[in-house]
């Protein structure tokens, strides 16, 4: 992918070419040659380069001609049907203007199986790049294919029956074994076709074969766990046999060139100690566990804060961590004028985080990067280090802190991202000074550009939603809708607003407050209530604390509930958040990652102490047998993305799909990596 | 919604009473009011009315089976197709008679006038018109200068979905090209002119493109539906028959204008069987119809369309029966909007004849057009290739951003 999003820029026009742009030079010839109009067949529809340019319709295979027009026998392989088809299709075209367009339209689908589909993608790249002219070469490989193919598809077969986790060795072991082979022939093929070839080729091999080395150690680690968990003779060797072959594979792709894919194959021989190694830098950090005793211990050690973890805890949501509210704040700042290793600003913002001064994920994230810029000025690098290395283990160290405070947002995430790829990016031939105002700037322009100013663009595009006679309604207390409804007050919309608030924290009232000041016509409910008051609403507005790849939108509990009714009554529900709050992370429920907040806070109702009528059974139910009543006080929800209409970010109004092509497109120019 | 509910009466008199004491002749964009102070006013008179969608009435012009006393009427609404004006030649630069200052609009009308030519192909004329008619000395000048044209004819007709995307496209491509920075500022615009005047073949290619990528989702035996006049879905249809495919066609009508007659017509030319059907008997037949093929006025960013009167609703039916529904538009047909329901767009109105003279106290929908949401569409047929409604947005952003 990495290359065709680079190759592109180098095509004149620097946008992506619809319907009717013609590439200057090189489609003349395309531009006269007549469309003979009397036979249908679909080879004649590759012969038609769309729009006479760089633009490629996606070949779906007819239902009915698959077996006659493509006469090679072999087992259909799962991730790639689609794949094959556009590899026939594609000896006919010119490689560069078949090049970027194919994958666009696919692509949305590749998160479905990461391994697999990415990797058909992959092979199929390699195989287009290298076609032109060499139909030879092309048959050969469909003929490797092929025959590699049957092998795995009998594997499957036999393995299916045995276990899960066989089962699923065995599908990406059959991926696995495609690539080597064709590569290297695509690798040999490229010769002397295409002078920007080479170039081309390289990442996209590079990158092949990273997933490969992943692909091997998911399958030996399933290859072990298998053989542990069962001692019965079948799979065991099926199992092995799959793994010796792409071994083998490999080993002879090795003789070719190829560094990286000899790597893989020594990899295979060296065995269980090089992958964990491995693995740690490629897959990301997961997320720690709460429930994992040994790792909690160990954390423990190395926290500054000192917390006492909540002894009564839900059984599903141990993995989450949960303290005792109330017992840190005083401590901690006893300990402010104390010399510590954390920056005094990043400090006061952890102890704002505990308290809950700071709350919402905008002002977190402004405030921690502020404290960060603050950090940075007074930051100097000690002797015998250097500037890189040093301040990204101190910022490191920083956000543990802050995450002891409270846990991070996605948002704040992404922050730290932002500032961790530059650090990493200074130039070395920067003085000290220059570096770090250099950082302090490019913090600065984060805050002032993905924050500030992307709220700005999304009250543009949303204020167009509003008309007269509106009656909106919104839930909790988001800054950004904040301001759309205080902008289409300025601008002299005549619309009402509900404002559906839920306990414990009542965050919008708040909202409320701040509207009614600036006189808007408002309505407070609860959202006990929100079935009744929907029928009356146009339009649902709610922020989000982040928008995750598959649409998904994470955000203060009860939005997805409020997302449901609007859908079951047909209101529109826009979602506004600012494209720095993209994850491409894929989320289904609100249970595997989320934050606890302080569990006494549902029984306790605030300034009156004697409502605390759940109070008594909890205690002396704790006495005599245990625990038998939990609080659960969830801080977040997710969202499916069917309940959603619009995402309004600063890149304009989308559907809620095309949150991946967001991700996708704006992350390398913004360098989030 | 909220006119359903009882407690919002008052609100909506009070309402109606501001404003028809602040602003009595506009109309509001809520529903209640816009049709409450429409009522009076216009269907007698239909002159007096200046919202008359210009695109929909080219569109009958081109397409429709009219009475002739009607189109006389619906000309007469306009004001801006005299008969006598006659259609412009079909090659070369139809510039500004001598004497006469440069007239993007005028430009464009005339493009528009012939039948064969899509919208946008005649905007990105127009506009190339202007490029012609320029005396700007740089880049930067021209740039303006297009910009400026491109804007008055966007707001001449912002019914137009396809003008608003063609002269999009082509903005986008005069401010975004880097090539043109390099080059020397006479070539470049020569450059610009000749790519604008391909644009017309490359509007028929894609055309071609779409009728070629759709033949493997057209089988023997199968019974589509269509609906309106389309000049895709037509395209479409005389490929397959070309190619000796047994299938056979139900046309709706396509009240009010009756584009659906004109379609039948065609078909029977071509010897496919075709059966016409009133716009209310889609239900009906539903249960016989394999697949049905809509064409696009214009494609938006949540992979919905907008398209004739009459699109959602058969959309709806074909759903709930399971049908695929398949929609051929041409990539220039996408455009940057996103409607969330029927009412969120500006209305594209029409004169509807009934007949029979309408009592002034009834209202009269006169919208030309709907919204048709993505959930409803089954498989989007572009120049891009074959493409399920999410991509769109797909395309658009990497377009546009």
């Amino acid at each position: 992918m990495d290359s065709r999003r680079s190759l592109r820029t180098v095509i004149d026009p620097k946008v992506r070419q619809v319907g009717f742009f013609a590439p200057p030079d090189r489609t003349n010839s395309d531009q006269t040659e007549p469309i003979s109009a009397s036979s249908s067949s679909s080879p004649l529809v590759t012969q038609i380069s769309p729009s006479g340019n760089s633009l490629s319709p996606v070949m779906i295979p007819p239902p009915r001609h698959s077996s006659d027009s493509r006469p090679v026998p072999f087992v259909p392989n799962p991730p790639s049907p689609l794949r094959r088809e556009s590899i026939a299709a594609g000896s006919s075209y010119n490689p560069s203007d078949f090049f970027p367009p194919t994958m666009s339209p696919t692509a949305p689908s590749s998160f479905a199986g990461r391994v697999g589909v990415g990797y058909g993608v992959e092979y199929s790249d390699d195989i287009v790049a290298s076609s032109p002219g060499l139909a030879v070469r092309g048959s050969s490989v469909k003929a490797s294919a092929a025959s590699s193919l049957p092998s795995g598809g009998f594997d499957l077969r036999a393995l299916r029956a045995s276990s899960v986790p066989a089962s699923e060795l065995t599908t990406v072991s059959t991926v696995v074994k495609l690539p080597p082979g064709i590569a290297d022939k695509a690798g040999g093929a490229s010769g002397g076709v295409q002078n920007d070839r080479p170039a081309n080729s390289k990442p996209a091999k590079e990158k092949s074969t990273k997933a490969e080395r992943r692909a091997l150690q998911e399958a030996q680690r399933a290859a072990k766990a298998a053989a542990k968990a069962e001692g019965s003779k079948l799979p065991a060797p099926a199992t092995s046999a799959v793994n010796v072959k792409p071994a083998k594979a490999t080993k002879a792709a090795s003789s070719q060139k190829n560094d990286s894919i000899s790597v893989a194959a020594s990899e295979k021989k060296a065995g269980d100690r090089l992958p964990d190694k491995d693995r740690k830098k490629d897959v990301p950090q997961p997320r720690m566990q709460y429930d994992d005793k040994s790792r909690v211990e160990k954390a423990k050690r190395r926290a500054m804060v000192n917390q006492t973890e909540a002894t009564n805890r839900v059984e599903l949501f141990r993995h989450l961590p949960q303290y005792e509210h109330g017992t840190q704040l005083p401590d901690l700042e006893s300990k402010f004028f104390q010399l510590g290793p954390v920056h005094p600003t990043v400090y006061k913002v952890g102890l704002q985080y505990l308290s809950g001064d700071i709350s919402g994920g905008n002002a977190r994230c402004i405030a921690m990067l502020q404290a960060f810029q603050e950090a940075i000025k007074d930051y100097s690098t000690p002797p015998e280090k250097s500037l890189s290395r040093d301040l990204t283990t101190k910022i490191s160290s920083y956000v543990s802190f802050l995450i002891e405070c409270r846990p991070l947002s996605i948002s704040m995430g992404n922050a730290i991202r932002f500032i961790k790829s530059r650090i990493a990016k200074l130039p070395l031939t920067l003085s000290e000074s220059e570096a770090k105002a250099l950082l302090q700037s490019d913090i600065g322009r984060f805050i002032s550009e993905k924050i500030i100013l992307a709220d700005k663009v999304i009250v543009k595009h949303a204020v167009t939603k509003i008309r007269d006679g509106d009656f909106l309604l919104t839930y909790g207390s988001s800054s950004a809708v904040e301001m759309i409804l205080l902008h289409a007050h300025e601008l002299g919309r005549q619309f009402q607003v509900v404002v559906v608030d839920s306990r414990p924290k009542l965050e919008g009232q708040l909202l409320l407050r701040r509207l009614v000041e600036k006189g808007l016509k408002c309505t407070y409910t609860h959202i006990n209530a929100v079935s009744y008051i929907m029928h009356e609403v146009t339009r649902v507005f709610l922020g989000a604390s982040s928008v995750l790849s598959n649409g998904t939108v994470y955000s203060r509990v009860g939005t997805a509930c409020v997302a449901m009714v609007a859908h079951a009554f047909r209101v529109p529900v826009l979602v506004c958040c600012e494209a720095y709050k993209f994850h491409e992370r894929v989320q289904l429920d609100s249970i595997c990652s989320n934050e606890l907040g302080d569990p006494d806070a549902i029984s306790k109702v605030p300034g009156r102490e004697e409502t605390n009528c759940l109070d008594d059974c909890a205690k002396s139910e704790k006495s005599t047998k245990g625990e038998k009543l939990q609080y659960l006080n969830l801080m977040y929800d997710a969202t499916p993305s069917d309940y959603i209409s619009m995402i309004i970010t600063d890149y304009g109004m989308v559907p809620p799909t095309s949150v991946p092509v967001i991700v996708r497109e704006y992350r390398r120019e913004h360098l989030w990596i | 919604m909220w006119w359903r509910s009882a407690s919002f009466i008052l609100d909506k008199q009070h309402q109606d009473d501001a404003a028809s004491s602040s602003k009595p002749e506009t109309l509001s964009l809520s529903p209640p009011p816009h049709s409450s102070s429409m009522a009076a006013e216009v269907f007698q008179n239909p002159n007096s009315n200046p919202k008359i969608s210009a695109y929909y009435q080219t569109r009958a012009a081109h397409h429709a089976v009219v009475t002739s006393d009607w189109l006389a009427q619906a000309q007469a609404a306009v004001g801006r197709y005299p008969e006598d004006q006659g259609p412009p030649e079909a090659d070369g630069p139809t510039g500004s008679e001598p004497g006469k200052p440069f007239s993007v609009i005028d430009e464009f009308n005339n493009w528009r006038k012939q039948p064969d030519l899509a919208e946008a192909v005649a905007a990105i004329r127009a506009l190339a018109a202007v490029i012609r008619a320029s005396e700007a000395t740089t880049m930067m000048e021209l740039e303006i200068e297009l910009k400026k044209a491109s804007d008055s004819l966007k707001s001449s007709d912002t019914t137009s979905i396809s003008l608003t995307a063609g002269c999009d496209l082509f903005m986008r491509y005069v401010t975004r090209t880097s090539a043109l920075e390099y080059e020397e500022f006479n070539s470049a615009k020569s450059r610009l002119i000749e790519r604008a005047e391909k644009f017309g073949e490359i509007s028929y290619k894609a055309r071609r493109i779409i009728a070629m990528l759709s033949q493997d989702f057209i089988f023997d035996g199968c019974t589509i539906l269509v609906h309106g006049f389309s000049r895709v879905v037509f395209e479409v249809l005389k490929t397959a028959a070309q190619s000796k495919k047994l299938f056979r066609v139900f046309c709706t009508e396509g009240r009010p204008d009756r584009t659906g007659l004109r379609l039948s017509n065609e078909l029977a030319k071509l010897d496919v069987p075709v059966k016409l059907l009133i716009d209310s008997a889609v239900a009906y037949t539903m249960d016989e119809v394999d697949m049905v093929f809509v064409g696009a006025d214009g494609v938006v960013e949540s992979g919905g369309i907008i398209n004739m009167m009459g699109t959602y609703q058969i959309a709806l039916v074909a759903h709930s029966m399971n049908k695929p529904v398949y929609v051929a538009a041409e990539s220039y047909k996408f455009a940057r909007l996103y409607p969330l329901d029927q009412k969120d767009m500006a209305p594209a109105l029409r004169p509807i004849d009934f007949g029979v003279p309408i009592p002034s106290k009834v209202e009269v929908e006169r919208s030309a057009r709907d919204y048709t949401p993505p959930q409803y569409l089954t498989l989007l047929f572009t120049d891009l290739g074959v493409l399920t409604p999410s991509v769109v947005s797909d395309e658009l952003i990497q377009l546009y951003l």
